[in-house]
């Protein structure tokens, strides 16, 4: 195939995994909504309650919708992977050189962590966030910041990129997962403080209580968080003071990957604060993601800087 | 605390109030906040530190709003009082923090874990089973399961009690992180105190000595003598750029490389060097870094008896990725009055539909100048620092067109071009030139914040993944064939997983035992 050729598949490809994602989110939602009027556990009160096959025929049509969604994510993974594979070779270098295949290889890493935790921890109850939010962002990045594949500005030329760049990906991608759980969090723990007992029905009883929702949330951003410390604290300015002479410049780009930074370790005191716990901190940990999204979004396409790479 | 009417305190109660305010825990996560909240101006607005050409468009751009933003140090946030305060603030909330909880953790080194409580089973992660084995090998086998924690096996009232601890890593590493932080901090100050970063446009042919005349830009720390640059010089032979000629990215930047000659030393030899972008020159305790590049024509001014009043390379700044520069030539000997010109250069221009000339390629394939032509005083007499790529226009006028005296007169000159001005004087574009524009920058002790953050990275891994764990056992012998065992795990940090942890740690332990028929109870 030409490079021309590949960089088509790669378009393609990408478009196509939006698709797949909005049809994986589909189902997750309609996951959801089936389960509206199924109770936490399926045998209420025993008895010849007619109901109750009624609800469990819904259950199950629940749970075939997640398994719908789950091999649908799996599918699109597999597209956008390739998409990602055929864009670097269409450029012929690593495929994170700019706004547009940051976007699209940090939604590749992130259903990828979302697939592994389904596998280890269950978590397919924020399937319908992740699938969503990745939509949103390969649909923007395809429409937003979209550049023909072409070489690297001289500045990206070094070994730093992949290790600097993968590593911002990675935690970038774990901040995604640990955001979807803040969120479902925050729901399911306000629904446990106003809903009574007998009104729990729905897809939100299905879920894990609140304290292990918090758990995934807090394991997923202390995974990140060292990774994030590397990426924005230790391999950018090494590589800083090689590209520019100066390890720490307040450039833009660092001064918002230090408030990211800042935000995180704010979210994993909160959660050992009095007062702070719970909600406080769940919230803190999303402003973090703003900050984060900030920094890919509107440092990139408004503020400018050092880092724009943006196209 | 905050109920407490302090105005009835002496002043040593005041500050030790004020002192227990600053170190706990919620002043610490409050100031982290504030710290990233007065951060966030210094990115939206133009900083001194990094652009203060984009400072001083900034002011003349907002007239009403800049001098007040100036005021409160917007446009230095990083040095400013208010962010200075905040994390000095945050240092001492964060020495106030290390210093007890280091005490708390030698403490805690020196102590044995804690007795076990009386009755095991009310903990939520619990668990009581019984087994023929005795209370001795019940107890070997749960110091087996335990591995590595610190165990303390006792017989109290008839019964075999083990309490373990294990986990003390996590606080070892999360004071490591802590004090990391400060020896980063005191790294970053001492860089900046002792270092110096300057900036220089050089072009093809010319010679940079590091004196600071030379510099365009100079910063250095308060600690640094600026009459101490190292002696070092080079001569920068050779600029060369190479660009995407096809395909969708044309004219996207390929590599970038100056070479030349660098001598070390006041009287060093001459050797030979190159500098790319991510590869700079090390010399003189210095490193000279690549960092921006344009074309600087050159441009001779004749005036009208044939004398050259100015013949050198102008550097004209690139504003947009196909390098549409800007320039201004100052021409000081020009009599009676001065010239000035402003304008552009285009390395490869093209005629667009409307008539308006534009630059097609980074690389100059058709390069041309256009200028407009300002007579009248420079105000370079008048003792105050100018800009070279700013021109003064309060006591020039401008040249206008004959034609039409609401366009300016203007010049507009390929290589090897010459005009002639109104008054006489002869303006022509002899060469094309390029320059790179180099960071010259020394970070002594640089490798401080480095050892700071990578050990303070390990401290934080440490602090986020070792579990501190209390675990109990207590077995009794009932009759001579059976013996209870209790067993009540702890987390020092609550976690939700801590039954399946405990069911683990069941299974390793009673491996070797023989459970009783009766299984658990």
């Amino acid at each position: 195939m030409t490079l021309e050729q590949l960089g088509r598949l790669s378009n393609y490809s990408v478009a196509s995994a939006t698709v797949v994602l909005a049809l994986a989110f589909l189902a997750y939602a309609a996951q959801w909504s089936l389960a509206r009027n199924v109770a936490m556990t399926k045998v209420l009160a025993g008895g010849e309650d007619v109901s109750l096959e009624e609800s469990e025929v819904k259950a199950d049509r629940s749970d075939a919708a997640g398994g719908i969604g789950f091999s649908l994510t799996v599918l699109a993974e597999v597209i956008l992977i390739i998409g990602v594979v055929t864009r670097g070779l269409s450029a012929e270098r690593v495929p994170w050189g700019n706004m547009y295949e940051f976007g699209i290889i940090a939604i590749a890493v992130a259903l990828a962590a979302y697939l592994l935790l389904v596998k280890m921890w269950d978590i397919d109850w924020v399937g319908a966030l992740v699938t969503l939010f990745a939509m949103v962002v390969l649909g923007s990045t395809m429409l937003f910041v979209y550049v023909p594949p072409g070489p690297l500005v001289p500045a990206l030329d070094s070994y730093w990129l992949v290790i600097h760049v993968v590593a911002a990906i990675v935690a970038g991608s774990a901040f995604l997962v640990g955001a979807t759980a803040s969120v479902l969090y925050l729901v399911k723990a306000r629904a446990e403080r106003l809903t009574p007992e007998d009104q729990r029905t729905g897809f939100l009883w299905k879920m894990p209580t609140s304290g292990a929702i918090d758990q995934v949330a807090y394991r997923v951003h202390a995974f990140a968080f060292p990774i994030w410390t590397f990426a924005a604290l230790i391999a950018g300015p090494i590589w800083a003071q090689a590209a520019w002479g100066r390890y720490w410049g307040w450039d833009a780009k660092e001064v918002w990957a230090f408030i990211t930074w800042v935000f995180y370790a704010a979210y994993l005191h909160a959660r050992a604060t009095a007062g702070w716990r719970g909600k406080a901190a769940a919230i803190l940990a999303l402003v973090a993601f703003g900050t984060f999204m900030f920094n890919y979004i509107g440092v990139n396409l408004f503020v400018g800087g050092l880092h724009s790479y943006a196209k | 605390m905050s109920d407490t009417d302090t105005s009835e305190l002496s002043p040593l109660e005041f500050l030790r109030w004020g002192w227990r305010q600053l170190t706990s825990m919620r002043t610490a996560l409050s100031l982290l906040l504030l710290l990233a909240v007065v951060a966030i101006p210094g990115s939206l607005l133009p900083q001194r530190g990094v652009d203060a050409r984009a400072v001083e468009a900034y002011l003349n751009d907002n007239p009403k709003i800049g001098p007040i933003l100036d005021k409160l140090g917007m446009f230095s946030v990083y040095t400013s009082p208010w962010f200075s305060g905040v994390y000095l603030l945050l240092m001492i909330s964060l020495v106030g923090c290390i210093l007890p909880r280091s005490r708390v953790y030698y403490r805690a080194l020196k102590a044995r874990p804690p007795k076990a409580p009386k009755n095991l089973t009310r903990f939520p992660a619990s668990i009581e089973f019984v087994t023929t084995s005795s209370p001795e090998e019940a107890m070997s086998a749960a110091r087996r399961a335990l591995g590595r924690a610190r165990v303390d096996v006792v017989e109290r009232d008839g019964s075999h009690e083990l309490s373990a601890e294990s986990g003390y890593l996590r606080e070892a590493g999360n004071l490591v992180f802590h004090i990391s932080i400060v020896v980063v901090l005191v790294g970053v100050a001492m860089t900046a105190l002792f270092g110096y970063r300057g900036a220089a446009i050089v072009a093809e042919g010319d010679r940079f000595s590091n004196v600071l005349t030379q510099y365009d830009e100079f910063g250095s720390g308060a600690l640094f003598d600026r009459d101490k640059l190292p002696p070092f010089s080079f001569n920068l032979d050779n600029f060369s750029a190479t660009y995407q000629v096809d395909g969708p990215q044309r004219g996207a930047p390929l590599s970038f490389e100056a070479t030349g000659t660098v001598s070390d030393g006041v009287d060093g030899a001459d050797k030979d060097f190159s500098i790319r972008v991510n590869h700079p020159m090390k010399v003189g305790g210095a490193s000279v870094f690549l960092v921006g590049q344009g074309y600087a024509p050159v441009i001779k001014v004749t005036n009208p008896n044939g004398d050259v009043v100015f013949d050198e390379p102008v550097p004209f700044l690139p504003a947009d990725p196909s390098y549409t520069s800007n320039g201004v030539v100052k021409v000081a000997e020009a009599e009676p009055e001065q010239l000035g010109f402003q304008g552009f250069f285009l390395p490869t221009f093209i005629q667009g539909n409307d008539g308006a000339t534009r630059s097609a390629f980074p690389a100059p394939y058709a390069p041309i100048i256009g200028l407009f032509v300002w007579h009248g005083d420079l105000g370079l007499d008048k003792g105050i620092p100018q800009s070279v790529y700013v021109l003064d226009k309060s006591n020039m006028t401008q040249y206008m067109d004959d034609k039409d005296p609401k366009k300016g007169y203007r010049v507009s000159l390929q290589p090897g071009e010459s005009q002639t001005l109104p008054d006489g004087h002869t303006i022509e574009f002899v060469s094309l030139k390029q320059f790179a524009r180099f960071q010259i920058a020394s970070v002594p002790g640089v490798e401080i914040p480095l050892i700071g953050i990578v050990l303070g990275l390990i401290g934080l891994i440490g602090s986020l993944s070792i579990k501190p764990r209390r675990t109990w056992v207590r077995a009794r012998r009932e009759n001579d064939s059976r013996t209870v065992v209790q067993v009540a795990v702890l987390d020092r940090v609550p976690r939700v997983d801590l039954p399946a942890d405990l069911d683990r740690f069941i299974q390793r332990m009673q491996e070797p035992l023989q459970l009783s028929e009766e299984g658990d109870v």
